[in-house]
């Protein structure tokens, strides 16, 4: 119950640090994209790359993949 | 034994039985199936070699490839399915590879899957095992895996899916034998072919039975009921569509009722494939320990940097630049020293002919269709590029790092490698926009592609340039790049709002581990490419050309009374609003045959004995403001025929004489824009 430790949208999750997906909202076209490539809620996901602004690279499924800024807003994560 | 044989084919499911073993002797069809950066187009290539044939599939603009070889005695026919991530009905490539599968019914599908992303490219494997045909699994790039540090063990690999898996390097040529002797058994006996299917998550499992009674009997052949349950259940637009017609109304009523009770269906899906992934992988797969950083960790700090990679990326379009003026430059000014000889030898064997038919040969064919050849230099050159950046995943990279800029435009980063080849050729640049996985970018990007200066078209300014505006020349051909390029950003905002409307793209894109490029990969890409081109100047690029030169030769007796003048003197109150004599719109006209044939046509036009004369008498009768909105209109002008071709190609004759049209009125715009100003000041 800790709000430090509250879902929060993929983009602001600082390099370095690991989450848990919790949801991912958007059409239905983006949503399977993103579920094909790993992005499910319980799946887990690394930030690798993120300088708050443009686009950013995560690890999931233990691939990269770059995400547009806007991608990364519409999945919500719990840090840990 | 008869009753093993009977337990195998009920575990199996009845859906193997359909098709029968093949006897030894008959051609078999293997289906090349995988995701993106697998390593795919290596094994096809490895088994194939140049016994390939490319075309596309059947009422789409997508590439087909297929092959035979003979192996154990046996023909395979080996049909490469398009690189896809899935296979759901998001694009013209999933629908393809799974209708290939489903009504086909390919003896066995060879699924490549890549070592080093094990789980995410299995996530293909977990769509095809449910389809009617037996998968065998290639474990690739297993040295680039261990590069990272993972370990995969594909016997316990094997055990856990219970289909055959065989470790390869298919770059090293190794494990491609034994993946198709793995293919050459499972045609020979498919007992013992029981594959762990994946589930759909358990929370869903009863309602999907439900739904697979409720289609049962209903379900057109030849597609699986089971499978196109789960489609119904991910939301399939395709699928949804197909039992709405074949459901009578009360059952669609039902299927319907549960399907929206259920919209998180697609995730249920997707969760029980990656349950399914992570059960299979478990015991196959060691991580490395924590703290150790693979090879791509380390190259992209530097390469995927907002700062550093534009840098690299700036060094590596540099060398692109220095290769193609040190290597491919000096062959096709030989080239072009040999057309030349070439033509005055013919003119000599031709001096009896009719002056016509001389003319027809030198000028007409030599000269159009001729001077396109000389450009397979720079073409080589900027395929093999192509091919090395793309092979070895630094692609992806300057994708990313130039994805904040293309944005503006409405496009995303995957646009930047294709446009930015346009300045060797238009022709690369359009058949490179194959890597961009949108449909709509694409068109976008093929849409823009004739806006970037190509080096033909440079070529024409840097001789008219100095001609026109002496000392000022190296100044007015900056600005003239820079126009081109503004014009393409102000375009593709333009059509990225009004015209090609729809969903923003998103930017989702896997970075491919690095790994060293295969030569036989990139040498095909080459060769295909150079041979379509090839193919192409000898039909379509011949024919535009010799229209081009009757209808400026005939009725004659001089190209000043020719039809071409005639269409140029009819144009002239366009091209007044630009400032354009009949002249210089008649130079723009037999550039498209090829961009070079503007300066020949102005000294002819201009009654100068060569190219050097023409440079004084030119700049004499054509006042400032109208020789730069001549440039102006000759760099955004309709590209030449070579590019025409390639367009109408890729993506069609609609979209080719769109965008013909809408390049002539661009051009004529800004150049009339340019000359209102440069007459003001």
């Amino acid at each position: 119950m800790s709000t430090d430790n509250g879902p929060i949208p993929l983009d602001s999750l600082p390099v370095g640090r690991q989450a848990t997906i919790e949801a991912v909202s958007g059409g239905h076209g983006l949503v399977n994209r993103l579920a094909t490539l790993g992005f499910i809620p319980g799946q887990r996901v690394d930030m690798v790359q993120n300088f708050g602004v443009g686009p950013l690279i995560v690890n999931v499924q233990n691939t990269r993949i770059a995400l547009g800024r806007g991608e990364a807003r519409k999945i919500l994560v719990r840090e840990g | 034994m008869p009753i093993s044989t009977v337990v195998v084919k009920t575990e199996t499911s009845a859906r193997l039985d359909a098709t029968p073993v093949p006897e030894v002797g008959r051609t078999i069809t293997v289906a090349l199936a995988g995701q993106p950066n697998v390593g795919k187009t290596t094994v096809f290539n490895m088994m194939t070699g140049l016994n390939q044939h490319v075309g596309n599939w059947p009422g789409k603009t997508v590439e087909r490839k297929e092959g035979t070889f003979v192996f154990n005695g046996n023909r395979y026919r080996l049909v490469d399915l398009p690189g896809t991530y899935s296979l759901s009905a998001n694009s013209p490539e999933e629908i393809i590879a799974r209708d290939f599968i489903i009504t086909e019914r390919p003896d066995v599908v060879v699924a490549i899957i890549n070592a080093a992303s094990l789980e995410r490219t299995l996530y293909l494997v977990a769509e095809l095992l449910p389809l009617p045909a037996p998968v065998v699994i290639g474990l690739n790039m297993v040295d680039v895996a261990e590069q990272e540090h993972l370990e995969v063990n594909p016997e316990v690999l094997e055990a856990a899916i219970r289909v055959p898996v065989v470790p390869m390097i298919a770059s090293k040529n190794k494990g491609v034998r034994e993946l198709f002797q793995a293919v050459d058994d499972l045609v020979r006996s498919r007992e013992g072919y029981r594959p762990n299917l994946p589930e759909i998550r358990a929370d869903h499992r009863a309602v999907l039975a439900e739904l697979e009674s409720l289609i049962e009997g209903f379900v057109p052949s030849p597609y699986p009921r089971d499978w196109v349950a789960l489609k119904l259940f991910e939301g399939d637009q395709v699928i949804t569509d197909m039992m709405r017609q074949s459901l009578p109304s009360d059952r669609w009523a039902a299927v319907h009722d549960i399907l929206l009770a259920h919209d998180d269906g697609m995730m249920a899906v997707a969760s029980g494939r990656y349950e399914w992934i992570g059960r299979m992988t478990r015991a196959a797969m060691k991580h490395p320990a924590v703290g150790q950083i693979g090879l791509t960790e380390r190259l992209d700090r530097i390469l995927a940097h907002p700062v550093w990679g534009l840098g690299v990326l700036l060094l590596v379009l540099g060398a692109l630049f220095w290769l193609t003026y040190t290597l491919a430059a000096p062959i096709q000014a030989w080239l072009e020293y040999w057309l030349g000889q070439l033509g005055e030898s013919l003119a000599a064997m031709l001096a009896s002919a009719p002056p016509w038919l001389q003319s027809l040969v030198v000028d007409g064919v030599l000269g159009g269709a001729g001077t396109v050849i000389t450009f397979v230099p720079i073409l080589v050159v900027f395929f093999a590029a192509m091919g090395f950046l793309e092979d070895t995943g630094y692609m992806a990279r300057a994708a990313y790092v130039m994805d904040r800029f293309m944005h503006l435009m409405g496009l995303h980063g995957r646009s930047f490698m294709p446009l930015f080849l346009g300045f060797g050729c238009n022709v690369p640049a359009v058949m490179g926009t194959r890597v961009i996985d949108s449909h709509r970018a694409r068109l976008l990007t093929i849409m823009l592609a004739p806006l970037v200066p190509c080096s033909a078209r440079m070529g024409v300014l840097a001789f008219l340039a100095p001609a026109f505006f002496g000392q000022a020349a190296a100044f007015v051909s900056w600005g003239l790049v820079a126009l081109s390029l503004l014009t393409l950003a102000v375009v593709g905002i333009v059509i990225n709002h009004w015209v090609l409307r729809g969903e923003r793209v998103a930017f989702i894109m896997e970075l491919p581990l690095y790994h060293l490029p295969n030569k036989r990969t990139i040498g095909l890409l080459v060769w295909q490419n150079t041979l379509a081109f090839l193919q192409r100047a000898a039909t379509v690029i011949v024919a535009a050309s010799v229209l081009i030169w009757a209808l400026s030769y005939f009725p004659g007796p001089d190209i000043q009374h020719s039809y071409v003048a005639a269409i140029g003197q009819m144009l002239e109150p366009i091209g007044r609003l630009a400032g354009l004599n009949w002249q210089l719109m008649v130079a723009l006209l037999a550039s498209i045959a090829a961009k070079e044939n503007a300066i020949a046509t102005l000294s002819v036009l201009y009654g100068a004995g060569g190219a050097e004369s023409l440079a004084p008498m030119i700049a004499r009768s054509v006042p400032a403001a109208s020789a730069m909105a001549y440039l102006v209109v000759q760099m955004l002008f309709v590209p030449c025929i070579a590019t025409v071709a390639v367009v109408r190609q890729e993506a069609g004759w609609k979209w080719a004489l769109l965008n013909l049209a809408f390049l002539f009125i661009i051009s004529l715009v800004v150049g009339g824009l340019v000359y209102a100003v440069a007459s003001w000041v």
